[in-house]
């Protein structure tokens, strides 16, 4: 089966400093990812190439089998690529709704839409209620309150919920439980889980082990600015993973031609 | 050989000199150097001085240096200037202070170096912190133009409402010389003469300041109508100020029934005078100022005489007069074409 | 080794709803607090209505009159105008030093282009404004593609629009009676309407209308959300699709533009042209701005707060004034405003901890 996202031969340097070597990326369909590597081993590079916000220097990717150039972080968003980062990204002050269609406001049909410019905030409203209900979200109240008034685990319940709402292709989560609590960073979990079974593939980065033993399909693992193996979680251990990561132990061959 | 020598140790002294403060070496080699200290540069008052000194230096060979604050009261500045004039070793500096007391310490100093210091339109306190002073009688300017007012009105002086447009809260000298001055001159006691607002007299019905530009004189003269929308005789610190009270008195349609009087005779000034916007204005000469302060200095670095001041007053006045086309009995003034003639800025 | 870790195991008997919205029992402060959150011009209106009560019991007839509230708005529709600018640039994170100069520069283009060229006063007008949004894109610019602090970049331009303002005049008024006689256009702001002891000038009119205007730009338009973002995190609206370089460029423009009104509206106002008129619009509409409780951070307060900050100053500089009062009680009470001000916005902000 083509996977949805390939990329083939990822090459960037800094100065003297290759973060990718001629790295390999696969994501199938529906799956759920995880990259995992240690500290400086180019995985944050690696995804940056993908989501568009650094410019490989050599290498391709595919996307749904279409070869694909990004030169800005927008670029893979036009394309079907939504990224949550580990800041969330959303503008504190503003509302649900408003983070929800920064950058992608709806405006109301005829004269007052194209001429007065004006939003459609109750459809704007509507849809975000729809898609955070659709994910579990919206035990209710008011769509409209900021977004500082929300928990760690609610502003990352809303970024989720904005990745996944606009016909995205592909999810990239960057350390979505780095700094939620143990109650919280459950709820995040089975919000992945959720996300994916409704067809969206997901790649997670975590440093996390059990967290990415328990959600992965399959767990990419990286080092020295390349694919090291891709493995799958079933078949081997936490202490495996960690020891591939840092080269403790040669990797099995099966899993590098994977 | 012996001369050589000489001459080399004079090249010396002068090289040696010349790193520590080159500036001097020049000026006392080539020209008599001079430095015009102003409030501000913006003012065209001061502008005006800065032509007439930069005239009358050019006509005597004086190299002449301009320095200005940036807004009126910015004391720091002038300091650092009368510094800068030390150092470069000027023989005399013509200052516009805006802080009177404050900065006779730096005056002190540039007197010590050897400057002639001749404080101009605005008299520094003391007085005699400066070696001269050339300027407008202030008090005379506001006495004219109280007297003129009140002979304008004749009897019903008696029942005048005044507003008294002042320029700043923190009532500089020139201010309260004119503000006195006028209120003399129109008959009302002023108790002490030293500041403003102290007067119990029911025909002022009050003080409010401006700082001397159109938009305070509108906001000042609003505010005084909300109090008292009778107001029939509005004293203003200058004319642009004076400006600003008429459109405030033509928003409500008083324009033709209030005698306002101001003074600077600024070349606008008196063409509101002709106008009939103002109904008089006290003209002060800024040009002669600058130019009698040039030629003092250049005195002095000939062969030291100081400026003497006025017979029976201690600066040197450089006049006044007023100006308008209504005469009035018993003061004496100038028609507004002679005043045309005259004017600055 | 199992999935699911033994201190997790917990975590699966708690409630099962993902990230659910609670409401929890708010004291009234707390409420207080969260509605002030939701509206932060309520303050400033409270204080507002406040002041006009007190003055209008203290003075009656003289301040509670048609003539002296109206009064009060002639005399703040500079700092109005001033302050609309102001906002949208508070609003993005920076600050605008040179509101005030821009409006005296084109201001002066007006006058100068009439008179000195003889130009067609709509012309001059025109050339004006296009001198007030010229000087804004140079601040935009320099903020937005260069990355200088707005700090910097308008103090900078503060000192040069000033000082070309004073070289091209030559420091030289055009009088009221000239303008009115030869390009009435340029006193526009000036005319007004009258009714009972009620004045309107159109200045004044036109300073609620833009605020107005401009309170539904920012509420109801994508690139007014867009101006919230990039003050309250310009990497997260960057991230999140918005062109935050051309937003801030934008705001710069149009905060120039707004000046060049502001200059327009002063010609009405004072009569002439005056170039040592408006040196301290910038603190002025800062002081407005703040007292309406728009954060100097960026992205939080509303518009109309400021024109409520302007009209408080106002309220309290007339209001004094009749009173009697020296006039730097009004400086020190708006002092006090001041801090009074920020200490509240802090203390709004506290309202997610």
């Amino acid at each position: 089966m083509e996977p949805i996202l390939k990329a083939r031969n990822l090459v960037k340097r800094y100065g003297r400093v290759v973060a990718l070597d001629h790295c390999d990326f696969d994501l199938h369909e529906g799956e759920i990812l995880a990259v995992i590597g240690d500290n400086g081993a180019g995985k944050s590079t690696l995804i940056k190439a993908i989501s568009g916000a650094v410019t490989p220097d050599e290498g391709k990717i595919w996307l749904e089998g279409k070869e694909v150039k990004f030169h800005s972080p927008l670029d893979g968003r036009h394309a079907g690529i939504e990224t949550v980062y580990q800041t969330l990204a959303m503008s504190p002050a503003l509302s649900i709704t408003d983070n929800m269609f920064m950058g992608r406001e709806l405006r109301k049909p005829g004269f007052r839409g194209s001429v007065l410019r004006q939003l459609d905030h109750k459809a704007m409203e509507a849809f975000a209620r729809e898609k955070l209900s659709e994910l579990g979200l919206m035990t209710i109240q008011n769509i409209n309150q900021a977004v500082e008034t929300l928990s760690g685990g609610q502003r990352q319940g809303v970024a989720v919920a904005r990745a996944a709402a606009f016909g995205s292709k592909v999810i990239i989560l960057d350390e979505p439980t780095a700094a939620l609590g143990v109650k919280e960073s459950r709820r995040v979990l089975e919000l992945i889980l959720d996300v994916r079974s409704r067809g969206i593939p997901i790649i997670l980065i975590s440093h996390n082990m059990p967290h990415v033993f328990e959600v992965a399909d399959r767990i990419h693992i990286h080092r020295l600015g390349k694919r090291l193996c891709v493995i799958n979680p079933k078949d081997y251990t936490m202490s495996d993973a960690v020891a591939f990561m840092t080269g403790a132990k040669e990797p099995p061959q099966q899993a590098v031609a994977a | 050989m012996k001369s050589l020598t000489t001459l080399k140790t004079a090249l010396f002294a002068a090289a040696a000199l010349g790193v520590m403060a080159s500036a001097p070496v020049y000026a006392a080699s080539h020209s008599v150097g001079a430095c015009l200290i102003t409030k501000t540069d913006t003012n065209p008052f001061f502008v005006k001085m800065k032509e007439g000194a930069e005239a009358k230096a050019a006509e005597l060979g004086v190299s002449l240096k301009s320095y200005a604050g940036k807004v009126d009261g910015d004391h720091e500045t002038q300091v650092a200037a009368i510094e800068t004039c030390i150092a470069d070793g000027a023989k005399g500096i013509l200052l516009t202070a805006s802080d009177t007391s404050s900065i006779v310490s730096a005056v002190q100093q540039a007197r010590d170096a050897g400057l002639l210091v001749i404080a101009l339109d605005t008299p520094l306190e003391p007085i005699d912190s400066a070696d001269a002073t050339f300027a407008t009688d202030n008090f005379l300017a506001g006495e004219l133009i109280g007297k003129w007012a009140a002979a304008t009105l004749g009897d019903e002086a008696a029942n005048a409402k005044i507003a008294m447009l002042d320029l700043a809260v923190s009532q500089p000298s020139v201010g309260v010389l004119r503000d006195q001055g006028f209120l003399t001159g129109f008959g009302i006691d002023v108790k002490d003469p030293g500041k403003w607002g102290d007067e119990d007299d029911p025909r002022i019905v009050g003080n409010d300041v401006t700082a001397g530009n159109e938009e305070g004189g509108r906001r000042a003269m609003e505010n005084l109508l909300a109090k008292d929308p009778m107001i029939n005789v509005v004293y203003t610190i200058n004319e642009p100020a004076a400006a600003g009270a008429y459109e405030a008195l033509k928003a409500i349609g008083r324009e033709n029934d209030v005698l306002i009087v101001s003074v600077d005779g600024g070349c606008p000034g008196v063409a509101n005078v002709k106008d009939g916007v103002i109904g008089a204005t006290s003209q002060q000469y800024p040009l002669l100022m600058a130019s009698k302060g040039i030629e003092a200095i250049a005195a002095w670095a000939k062969d030291g005489t100081k400026p003497v001041p006025t017979e029976g007053k201690d600066f040197f006045d450089t006049g006044v007069a007023l100006v308008t086309d209504k005469p009035a009995e018993g003061v004496e003034s100038i028609s507004v074409a002679e005043g045309m003639d005259k004017c600055w800025g | 080794m199992s999935n699911t870790q033994e201190f997790e195991k917990a975590a699966a008997t708690s409630p099962t709803a993902v990230a659910a919205f609670t409401t929890h029992d708010r004291s009234a402060v707390k409420q207080i607090q969260h509605v002030l959150h939701q509206s932060p011009w309520m303050v400033p209106l409270i204080v507002l209505i406040g002041s006009i009560l007190v003055f209008g019991l203290l003075l009656g007839q003289k301040f509670f009159s048609p003539f002296a509230l109206t009064l009060i708005l002639q005399q703040v529709q500079i700092v109005g105008i001033l302050g609309a600018a102001q906002s949208l640039v508070i609003l993005t994170a920076g600050i605008d030093l040179s509101v005030g100069a821009i409006m005296v520069l084109s201001s002066v283009v007006m006058g100068l282009f009439s008179f000195r060229y003889g130009l067609p006063t709509e012309l001059a007008v025109a050339a004006g404004i296009a001198c007030g949004t010229f000087c804004g894109f140079i601040n935009g610019f320099l903020v937005a593609v260069m990355k200088l602090p707005p700090f910097i970049v308008t103090l900078g331009m503060w000192q040069i629009v000033l000082a070309t303002n004073f070289l091209y005049s030559a420091n030289e008024t055009i009088r009221a009676q000239d303008i009115a006689e030869q390009a009435p256009l340029l006193q526009f702001f000036g005319n007004k309407i009258a009714f009972g002891g009620a004045v309107f000038t159109f200045g004044a009119i036109f300073m609620v209308l833009l605020v107005l205007f401009l309170a539904y730009v920012l509420k109801q338009t994508a690139w007014g959300r867009h101006v919230y973002a990039v003050g309250d995190d310009p990497e997260a609206a960057e991230l999140s699709g918005v062109q935050v370089k051309r937003t801030l460029i934008s705001v710069y423009m149009l905060s120039g533009l707004i000046c060049a009104f502001a200059g327009w509206a002063l010609i009405g106002r004072i009569g002439s042209v005056s170039p040592t008129s408006g040196q301290l619009g910038n603190i002025e509409s800062i002081t407005a701005v703040v007292i309406g409780g728009i954060s100097l951070f960026g992205g939080r307060g509303s518009i109309m707060g400021m024109l409520f900050g302007a009209l408080i100053v106002g309220v309290f500089s007339l209001g004094l004034r009749l009173l009697g009062a020296d006039a730097q009680w009004t400086y020190l009470l708006i002092g006090v405003l001041i801090i009074a001000a920020v200490s509240v916005d802090q203390w709004i902000r506290k309202v997610s901890v």
